[in-house]
């Protein structure tokens, strides 16, 4: 324990006394109270940004079950500080936010706030594991934070849905992590993420590692909603507005982002993980802003702007692993790329946040987020319209905000690796540039969409459910604070550039580090008359264009065919899934004790026949088998023509007489064989048995004591034949393989010496092995009980008399 | 000599079995199994017996007491059965 365990636990271990709080001093917003656990945290973390700038890195070991190799091993380097900060930041601001946003009196604050906190914990804790294990469990409490959040209003059906759908797809991501982590652990021999990457030139090789890497990556798409897994963030906007702006913007949807960055050292230097990633990224950057256009309700806007920008990242991420392909050191070749994903990741947590907070400030204070209602708000809301501005413009990557830097290191990054000599690009690199052109267009377009929609254009007062006017100013503080640091960050980006993003980038390329290369990170707005510039002025004339003759083609967006949806195929997969399962248990439980017998049966069958097959087990020996007699063949003869005369008998009477026939034809076999105690039972539990099944006969009702024969039934006479073809061959090969002498000598020796009795089989029952007896016993005592319990106990009424 | 002679028996006494045997199947009524069952009880008295002088033995001896007894218990069960439908009456006054 120490320190920076205390950092990440605080947030959840204050969430127990929130409920408290919130009902004891309902007078003060139970928000400020939470306030000061993320502002604590985040001067705590700051302390660290002078030691990661040089390189040092921070471990601290709780043991937890050392047993198991799986102990809370924190580690905090550039990349986990980068991601800590953005964390404990924006959830400063989130919760300011949220003090404003939620009613303190119609909200339930205290569960808002427990589940905030719990969130903040799991999202610390992910960033800050180093045991993959510890790393897991909390990525799965970000999972289930996240799903309690979106349902915070679960009277909504919406938000129930929403809640199911990103529960269902990011747990599934989850396990494949799960099932990833326990591949690599083998393989290494390690939970521990940097242990593993120091013993990586063992297991690149193994076939297994390409399985764990996109396990891996499947829970990385998943979690940061990357095509075709993005569906569940668009429903995800159900939640709470600060929720929508810190998980879904911000942290959770980047954990992803985080887990390439942090498994890129072990796994970068499979080519298909620069396939998988940067395409994967690339796609879904095109889909998201192909997507964010149609939409008309802000934060649906924003949810594809989230997954779009998201893509850019990861397709950055993927482009960086290019790095590791080079041998010769040329000064930063391809880690442009890493460099820009990452100083992308801190732009869009700035400005999506603010937008994210200004659509909540225009929700809250006109009671719609629909854009077709919304227009002309410039007036009335100055300064959300100014964060808005800001906030879009940089997203759309326009000079001088810190969108436009990244933005164009994204198209440096991309023009310099889809032009490089590796992974075949040559051959179809083009539609990397390509894809990624396209999709900046469209991001262009939904930006500029975003304010011109929200805050331009005629007012529309009939259509808005309140009057609008300016939020209260604590509502205003944390977008402006976000896009004041937007303005900071694009005119002195390298404020940032040694501070934040050279560590984190040299812990994503360690391999780089390690060779000797300098990771030189130097951001400039203006980088003379290259490509990527004609580019952007490419990007802004045809989005230009594009708005404006939008009307003209936004019905294209409604030929797309609903089936080939990704929503309606998910809705489908899980209906079908319901309806496949249903139908199996439909067919296959069928409440028939009949049909259960044939399964069982038939298992028991298939499972013998074919072990006695596969292991070639059944043998047949002569010299076992002791001399037959006469007598003993018409004792066989008898007891076999009356057992199968009971299937052919046509009244149950005749069947219960013939069954006394059998029992009594045992004991005689039983006195033939020498055993007299047996033959003695056996006749005595014959007669009872029989009386038995008269009386239970004579209780039968008067339409069932029809008598007829049973019917004949192919299926059950094949089943029933084999059964006894079965155990008759099971009983020939133990018989003819013993491996070991009986130890009936030891006993037949003993029975008068130790025991002083002359019967042996009573000695045994009572003296050496008289422990079954006793539960024999106990047997007999409770089927007693149970007899007399269900004749005395009847229900009366009903059935009864 | 003495052998033989009990083989024989017991092969007369199986084939009386055998006899009776068919008559549980065959029927017609329930009673004729009944008492073919009955008979069949004491057939196996007399082969226990038979097999008991095979084997130089007296284990069997509580055997034969034992069928005798529940030869006639099961008898009078099917009997009263057939008769009243029932084996055990309830006691009315209860």
């Amino acid at each position: 324990m120490s320190v920076m365990h205390g950092a990440i636990l605080l947030p959840i271990l204050i969430s127990l006394f929130i409920p408290l709080l919130a009902k004891r001093i309902p007078t003060i917003h139970t928000g400020w109270f939470v306030l000061v656990v993320p502002v604590l945290l985040v001067s705590y973390f700051s302390r660290f940004l002078p030691g990661t700038m040089s390189g040092e890195t921070y471990t601290a070991r709780m043991p937890w079950l050392p047993s198991l190799g799986i102990d809370f091993v924190t580690y905090l380097d550039g990349l986990g500080l980068l991601f800590a900060l953005l964390i404990t930041g924006i959830g400063s601001l989130v919760v300011l936010y949220s003090i404003f946003y939620l009613d303190a009196k119609k909200e339930s604050l205290g569960t808002f706030y427990v589940y905030l906190l719990m969130f903040m914990t799991a999202m610390l804790g992910v960033v800050l594991s180093d045991n993959m294990v510890v790393l897991y469990l909390f990525w799965e409490l970000t999972s289930i934070s996240s799903f309690l959040l979106i349902a915070y209003w679960y009277e909504r059906e919406r938000s129930r849905y929403g809640a199911q759908k990103s529960m269902l797809i990011t747990v599934f991501g989850g396990l494949a992590m799960l099932g990833g982590i326990a591949i690599l652990s083998t393989l290494s021999g390690s939970l521990s993420i940097r242990e593993t990457y120091a013993s990586l030139a063992s297991i690149q090789g193994e076939p297994f590692f390409t399985v764990a890497l996109v396990l891996f990556l499947l829970a990385a798409f998943t979690k940061s909603a990357q095509f075709p897994f993005h569906i569940w963030l668009p429903d995800a906007m159900e939640a709470p507005t600060p929720v929508s702006a810190y998980l879904h913007s911000a942290t959770m949807v980047k954990a992803g982002l985080y887990l390439v960055a942090r498994f890129s050292p072990i796994f970068a230097d499979e080519s298909l993980w620069f396939y998988l990633v940067s395409s994967v990224g690339i796609f879904t950057l095109f889909w998201g802003s192909l997507n964010a256009v149609k939409q008309h309700d802000l934060k649906g806007i924003l949810a594809y702007s989230t997954i779009s920008q998201l893509g850019l990242i990861m397709s950055l991420l993927g482009l960086g692993a290019a790095a590791l392909h080079v041998d010769v050191l040329d000064d930063g070749l391809y880690t442009i790329a890493t460099v820009a994903a990452i100083f992308h990741l801190i732009n869009h947590a700035t400005f999506k946040g603010s937008l994210f907070m200004m659509a909540g400030i225009v929700d809250h204070e006109t009671g719609t987020r629909d854009i077709r209602k919304l227009g002309g708000l410039a007036q009335l809301m100055p300064i959300s319209m100014t964060i808005a501005m800001i906030g879009t413009l940089s997203m759309a990557g326009i000079p001088p905000f810190n969108g436009f830097l990244s933005k164009e290191m994204f198209l440096t990054g991309v023009l310099e690796v889809s032009g490089s000599d590796l992974f075949n690009l040559p051959s179809y690199g083009w539609i990397i540039p390509v894809l990624a052109v396209v999709g900046s267009i469209f991001t262009f377009v939904y930006s500029i969409l975003i304010v011109r929609k929200t805050f331009f254009g005629k007012r529309q007062d009939d259509q808005l459910p309140k009057t609008p006017h300016e939020a209260p100013i604590g509502m205003l503080i944390p977008p402006l604070v976000l896009v004041s640091l937007v303005v900071i960050i694009g005119l002195f980006p390298n404020l940032l550039s040694n501070t934040l993003i050279r560590p984190a980038v040299e812990a994503i390329l360690p391999q780089v580090v390690d060779a000797g290369g300098k990771i030189d990170v130097h951001i400039t707005m203006w980088h003379g008359f290259k490509l990527e510039f004609f580019l952007t002025l490419l990007i802004f004339t045809v989005g230009f264009i594009l708005y404006k003759t939008l009307p003209r083609w936004q019905s294209l967006y409604n030929r797309m065919p609903r089936a080939i949806s990704l929503n309606h195929q998910y809705d489908a997969l899980l209906r079908r899934g319901e309806q496949t399962s249903t139908r199996i248990h439909d067919t296959v439980m069928t409440g028939y004790m009949r049909s259960y017998l044939v399964y069982i049966f038939g298992f028991i069958v298939i499972l013998i026949l074919t072990a006695l097959y596969g292991f070639d087990a059944f043998r047949f020996a002569v010299d076992p088998i002791s001399s037959i007699h006469a007598y003993e063949i018409i004792l066989a003869l008898v007891l076999v023509s009356s057992a199968l005369s009971i299937t052919f008998a046509r009244s149950r009477l005749t069947s219960i007489i013939l069954l006394g026939v059998t029992g009594y034809t045992v004991a005689l076999f039983f006195v033939l064989f020498r055993a007299p105690d047996l033959a003695l039972t056996q006749l005595v539990i014959e007669t009872v048995s029989v009386a038995l099944f008269l009386l239970v006969f004579y209780r039968l009702p008067e339409i069932s004591r029809k008598e007829e024969r049973i019917p004949f039934k192919l299926g059950n006479a094949l089943i029933s034949a084999l059964v006894g073809l079965t155990v008759t061959l099971v009983a020939l090969a133990s018989l003819s393989q013993r491996s070991f002498a009986s130890i009936a000598k030891y006993y037949i020796d003993n029975v008068a010496d130790l025991a002083a009795g002359g019967n042996m089989v009573n000695v045994i029952l009572v003296d050496f092995r008289g422990f079954d007896t006793l539960f024999e016993i106990a047997v007999l005592a409770l089927a007693g009980i149970g007899i007399f319990t269900m004749i005395k106990f009847r229900r009366t009424g009903g059935m009864d008399k | 000599m003495f052998d033989i002679l009990i083989y024989v028996a017991l092969g007369g006494v199986f084939l009386s079995m055998l006899g009776l045997f068919y008559r549980v199947i065959k029927g017609p009524s329930v009673a004729d199994r009944v008492i073919a069952l009955d008979s069949i009880g004491i057939s196996l008295i007399s082969i226990v017996g038979l097999v008991s002088i095979i084997l130089r033995t007296s284990d069997y001896l509580e055997v034969i007491l034992l069928i005798g007894i529940l030869a006639f218990i099961g008898t009078v069960a099917f009997s009263k059965y057939i008769e009243k439908g029932e084996i055990i009456e309830r006691d009315r006054n209860q």
